[in-house]
């Protein structure tokens, strides 16, 4: 019997023969912690590494995206911490200039087709976009990681979801995420590895593979993978016969059909990313701040859909519109191109790269009955701020902010 | 108290009305404001800081205490931190109809218990009886209910009884 995309790769990181149930140690290729964590990875480890913390240093390196630059002395403490830890044993660290370290394991192409990367970003499962694994960890599993290379893991069951059709003109990534949200809430795929298969994903961006997956741990999976597509593929500069993909006879527990022809755009209302409604039920909700970023919804195609929206047009008076670019990289792309003037010429605020909206603090918070329009990808009580939050994808913020009302972008193709 | 299999304590019913509390995603457990907290010993405090109905946990929690919640408990972020803050209360097990993938591995790893009773009724246990949990066999037990859960996985059991991952490994 073949193996599904999660088996294959296990197997070939020093897992054997594993089927679902087995627990297995697993090779890790990427070790990673931010500056969220981290300072607990490096407290494990100067009390149970012994002399030799780190087992491959070129393997092993920091990500601070969290606090950026830090805006609490605890958090200041925390990456100067890790920082002196780093230079001791020579690593390198990703500073609070780079952005969502996810996002770099990316751009840096170390989570290539096939690899294994842990760290102690919940979302890291993003690697699934790639057609690579990817978990968020604790910190006692990360200084695991650190010293010794591996990580435990029971490997889960697969399940199969087909999406059938192609959905309206003006529907993004985002609105398929939450569709799949709408369709299998926070229980259906728990635990669960996610393959994703149809005609959309076969001709999806990279960027927009990295939305769809994103929202894995919304979902409660232990990852969404996308079988890497041509566009994927050219990224890295390699061939199918270089990347991983089930084998056509795998065994999954569940094969699931989800339909989006003809989707029209979606949001999530508070309190959780599953309570999701067509965006045109909405429209009667004032909006007072539109976040628009986050490992979800930052990359360059996202921030350059934004500017292309928001160009010769005005964010709604008393609104606030604000932007932060996933990684210094895309920041880069973006000032060069001319599109953050677009953004700030319409009024928004444009901020240095990072988590943003959903780390506290680095792009504010949000106060009592404020409601925001958040392209991140969790919106429960109380995450950011004592306010409202709403998940959707850019076309719906951006539509939003110059409106100051829930809009689709529809919408915003009216107003001139 | 570490290694014991079976445990007996006051039972924490989380309910939302009328149910068993779902979805206690990691802000409400251990909320993001206090994440730069790195001493154990200060998480306590912080413990269901955020969760509607239950702010004042921490100051109610007693050494010993069982907590016993819905589907999906600890959804959300990787923050240790939300299994922290319980050791540092003398909280001994967390129990729930299902755990979240990343909430599951680090009560393991840090060699919390954590018991999963997949479609537990909502009203079969109360607030505050005294209750015995066999980690073993997986069976939450008060008066005559009694509730067979899924027992304990070999791997949870090895690293809970070396005491921690890195306590287990030094065993291998």
């Amino acid at each position: 019997m073949g193996r599904t995309l999660i088996e294959k790769i296990m197997s070939s990181h020093g897992g054997g023969d594993c089927r679902p149930g087995d627990v297995v140690w697993i090779d890790i290729d990427n070790r990673t912690a931010r500056d969220f964590a981290g300072a607990s990875v490096v407290g494990n480890l100067e009390k149970y590494g012994g002399d030799s913390p780190i087992a491959e240093r070129s393997k092993t390196f920091f990500t601070f995206d969290c606090n950026v630059p830090a805006n609490t002395i605890p958090y200041a403490n925390n990456q100067q911490l890790i920082r002196i830890f780093a230079r001791k044993h020579d690593l390198k660290v990703y500073d609070v200039d780079a952005g969502i370290g996810s996002h770099v394991v990316i751009e840096e192409k170390f989570a290539k087709p096939g690899t294994t990367t842990v760290g102690t970003d919940s979302h890291l499962n993003i690697m699934g976009s790639v057609g690579a694994f990817g978990q968020g960890m604790g910190d006692v599993d990360i200084a695991y990681a650190f010293k010794t290379g591996k990580v435990w893991f029971e490997v889960p069951e697969s399940v199969r979801v087909t999406l059938d059709g192609t959905p309206a003109n003006g529907t993004e990534a985002k609105d398929i995420a939450l569709a799949m949200l709408r369709r299998f809430s926070s229980h259906e795929l728990l635990g669960k590895s996610v393959e994703i298969y149809g005609p959309w994903v076969e001709n999806a961006s990279l960027e927009d593979c990295v939305t769809l997956s994103s929202l894995a741990t919304e979902m409660g999976a232990i990852i969404a993978f996308i079988p890497p597509n041509d566009n994927v593929l050219d990224f890295f500069d390699i061939t199918r016969d270089e990347a991983v993909y089930a084998d056509s006879d795998a065994a999954y527990l569940e094969d699931y059909s989800l339909d989006i022809e003809g989707l029209e755009p979606l949001i999530a209302a508070p309190p959780s990313p599953t309570n999701v409604f067509p965006v045109s039920e909405k429209t009667d909700v004032k909006v007072d701040g539109v976040f628009i970023g986050s490992c979800t919804n930052g990359t360059y195609q996202d921030l350059k859909y934004a500017a292309e929206l928001l160009r010769g047009r005005k964010v709604a008076p008393g609104v606030m519109l604000k932007v932060v670019p996933a990684t210094r990289a895309t920041w880069a792309r973006l000032l060069e191109e001319g599109l953050l003037k677009d953004i700030f010429d319409a009024g928004g605020i444009v901020s240095n790269a990072g988590c943003g909206g959903c780390a506290s603090g680095q792009i504010g918070m949000t106060g009592e009955g404020e409601v925001q329009i958040s392209t991140s990808n969790r919106n429960f009580k109380g995450k950011q701020g004592k306010g409202n939050t709403y998940l959707a994808g850019i076309g719906t913020a951006s539509a939003s902010a110059v409106l100051g009302r829930i809009a689709s972008v529809h919408e915003l193709k009216e107003v001139l | 108290m570490s290694g014991e299999m079976i445990l007996k304590g006051r039972l924490w019913v989380l309910s939302e009305n009328g149910k068993l509390f779902s979805d206690i995603d990691t802000d409400m457990i251990y909320h993001n404001a206090h994440l730069a907290v790195t001493d154990i010993d200060k998480m306590g405090q912080f413990a269901f800081g955020n969760l509607e109905g239950y702010k004042d946990f921490a100051d109610k929690a007693q050494p010993g205490d069982l907590v016993l919640a819905g589907d999906n408990f600890g959804s959300g972020s990787s923050r240790q931190h939300a299994v922290d803050c319980f050791k540092a209360l003398g909280v001994q097990a967390v129990i729930a109809r299902s755990f979240g993938a990343i909430y599951k591995r680090n009560a393991i790893n840090s060699g919390f218990p954590i018991i999963e009773l997949p479609d537990l009724p909502d009203e079969l246990f109360n607030q505050f009886e005294t209750a015995e949990l066999d980690l073993e066999g997986g069976i939450l037990i008060s008066g005559d209910n009694r509730y067979q859960g899924n027992p304990m996985s070999e791997v949870a059991r090895d690293i809970y009884l070396a005491g921690g991952l890195f306590q287990y490994a030094e065993k291998m």
